[in-house]
């Protein structure tokens, strides 16, 4: 089954979350980096999750990944499928996986960045098989 | 401090409803606070301390205690979706252990089936300030696919099969088919569950629990007031509660926050696994009480598929009978909230009051586990053990 656009609700970003959803409109999806402790986190966040510091800062992901898990949603006007995907940055992320067929998505496929239209939002990061 | 035989389910109720066009939330959870005084023995003047969740109306414990016309000097309102009511039995030891409180309610009521919520497949509503709602609500996350996604990792990883995850509802349908209150009484095959149509990969309609409306209530009562009531005594022995969650995005959708929650309150009841002769599971999903019956310590991690097949959770034939009511895969789902009506078997179990057809034999040690929120996100496990004294 080849997969379809559907509506995508959009994202409502706020003050905390801005520099991240400009950057989707500019093409660039961004993960969470803390200078303090030196890791990576995922969603972005002001305080790092790791260990509470406020020195975290946006950092650019490659953009490549791989599929940890996912799931066709059957039972929707448009069948979709949910994932979440393993960043080669090493943080997972849920998204969507698009313009593919949706029978033969697989785990551990790799899959590459690209962004989809939201219904009156920024465009979200979403993966296709490479 | 230790809870550890500081206090006993003295009351418990299930609302015989499972389609409530005719009432409202507050009543449906005044009823079941009816019913489970009752059963009890006790009034309402007795309750002094009340537990609810975001399932109540209004402010729950001030609009509940308002319409119950309670007077109160402890109250709780503790929020983990359907698991909450399983850590209100133990957060209403604690108080009463503590002197808070002696008599405490707990109630939960919902009308989600009258509502005609989809509430397995409707995606999330948009809004709300929680900080994922905008990292995740785009792509569509609903109830069954966040679970789906689970089963799909626990596929992959250890080999589990559909068949497997079917076995599940199997045994939670032989046991439906003596409830007279339960939706789903007849009893299925894993060609039927495999068979149903897909929901969201790898879960089939049949994997899926039932949307109800309904209610329940559950009295905790001090030493004191148990040993002064006519009922069988049902001691809390041990409970511990869990969050799980994203971990900063080092998603692990192979486990639940059963391995934090069990481990601790088998510590506390002084009990090990092996010894549980009765055990309700929250069942939202098939993978919901594969993955919690791996976590708990009932086998080995990634063995649930081969467990839980031919039978092995069904009273009378296998080693592990679970929701002997046929839980909320056949039953109901009262609120999209299944841990309350757990708690309310396992004490039937241990009291001796289950259905002659799946009562266990000799039932002196029970578990009551769930999961709320979301499996495929962040949820609360909460788990209790309790004995027949």
């Amino acid at each position: 089954m080849q997969s379809q656009d559907r509506k995508i609700q959009p994202p409502q970003p706020n003050s905390e979350t801005k520099a991240f959803w400009d950057a989707a409109a500019a093409g660039k999806l961004m993960i969470g980096k803390c200078t303090a402790c030196g890791r990576v986190h995922y969603y972005p966040r002001a305080i790092c999750p790791h260990c509470l510091s406020d020195k975290t800062e946006l950092q650019q992901a490659s953009g490549n990944g791989t599929i940890y898990t996912y799931s066709v949603m059957r039972r929707a006007p448009v069948p979709y499928a949910i994932a979440y995907v393993t960043l080669q940055e090493g943080v997972s992320m849920m998204t969507n996986i698009v313009d593919c067929d949706l029978d033969k998505i697989k785990i551990g496929q790799a899959v590459r960045l690209v962004f989809k239209p939201s219904d009156g939002g920024p465009p979200v990061p979403m993966f296709t098989p490479v | 401090m230790s809870i550890k035989g500081k206090a006993y389910i003295a009351g418990i109720y299930e609302h015989p409803t499972r389609k409530a066009d005719d009432k409202s939330l507050a009543q449906l959870h005044a009823e079941s606070a009816k019913g489970a005084l009752e059963d009890a023995g006790l009034t309402r003047a007795d309750v002094d301390g009340y537990f609810c969740a975001g399932d109540a109306p209004g402010l729950g414990p001030l609009s509940m205690a308002d319409y119950l016309g309670l007077k109160l000097r402890h109250m709780d309102s503790t929020d983990s979706g359907g698991s909450s009511y399983i850590i209100h039995v133990g957060h209403a030891a604690e108080a009463i252990a503590a002197g808070k409180c002696s008599v405490a309610l707990i109630t939960l009521a919902g009308r989600p089936r009258s509502e005609g919520q989809a509430t397995g497949t409707a995606q999330r509503a948009a809004g709300g300030n929680a900080p994922d709602v905008q990292f995740e609500n785009p792509y569509g996350p609903a109830t069954a696919n966040m679970y789906a996604m689970c089963a799909m990792r626990h596929m992959h990883q250890y080999g589990t099969t559909s068949e497997q995850l079917a076995w599940i509802k199997v045994a939670a349908s032989h046991h439906a088919q003596h409830n007279p209150h339960a939706m789903l009484r007849n009893v299925v095959t894993v060609k039927d569950v495999v068979n149903s149509p897909m929901i969201a990969d790898p879960l089939h309609r049949l994997d899926c629990c039932v949307i109800s409306d309904g209610g329940g209530a559950i009295i905790v009562a001090s030493p004191e007031v148990a040993r002064s009531l006519k009922r069988p005594k049902v001691k809390i022995l041990g409970a511990a509660e869990a969050p799980k969650h994203q971990m900063a995005g080092h998603v692990d959708l192979t486990y639940s926050g059963a391995v934090w929650s069990g481990p601790a309150a088998f510590t506390e009841a002084g009990v090990k696994p092996a010894d549980i002769k009765y055990a309700s599971i929250y069942d939202s999903f098939t993978i919901t009480v594969l993955m919690q019956i791996e976590d708990l310590g009932f086998c080995e991690k990634g063995q649930g598929g081969r467990f839980v097949s031919d039978g092995n959770l069904i009273s009378g034939t296998g080693k592990l009978p679970f929701n002997t009511d046929g839980g909320g895969l056949c039953n109901n789902h009262p609120a999209n909230r299944g841990g309350l009506t757990k708690v309310v078997e396992a004490v039937r179990q241990l009291r001796g009051e289950a259905h002659p057809a799946v009562q266990v034999k000799n039932c002196d040690l029970a578990i009551a586990h769930g999961t709320g929120g979301s499996l495929g996100t962040r949820h609360g496990a909460a788990t209790v053990i309790m004995e027949r004294e």
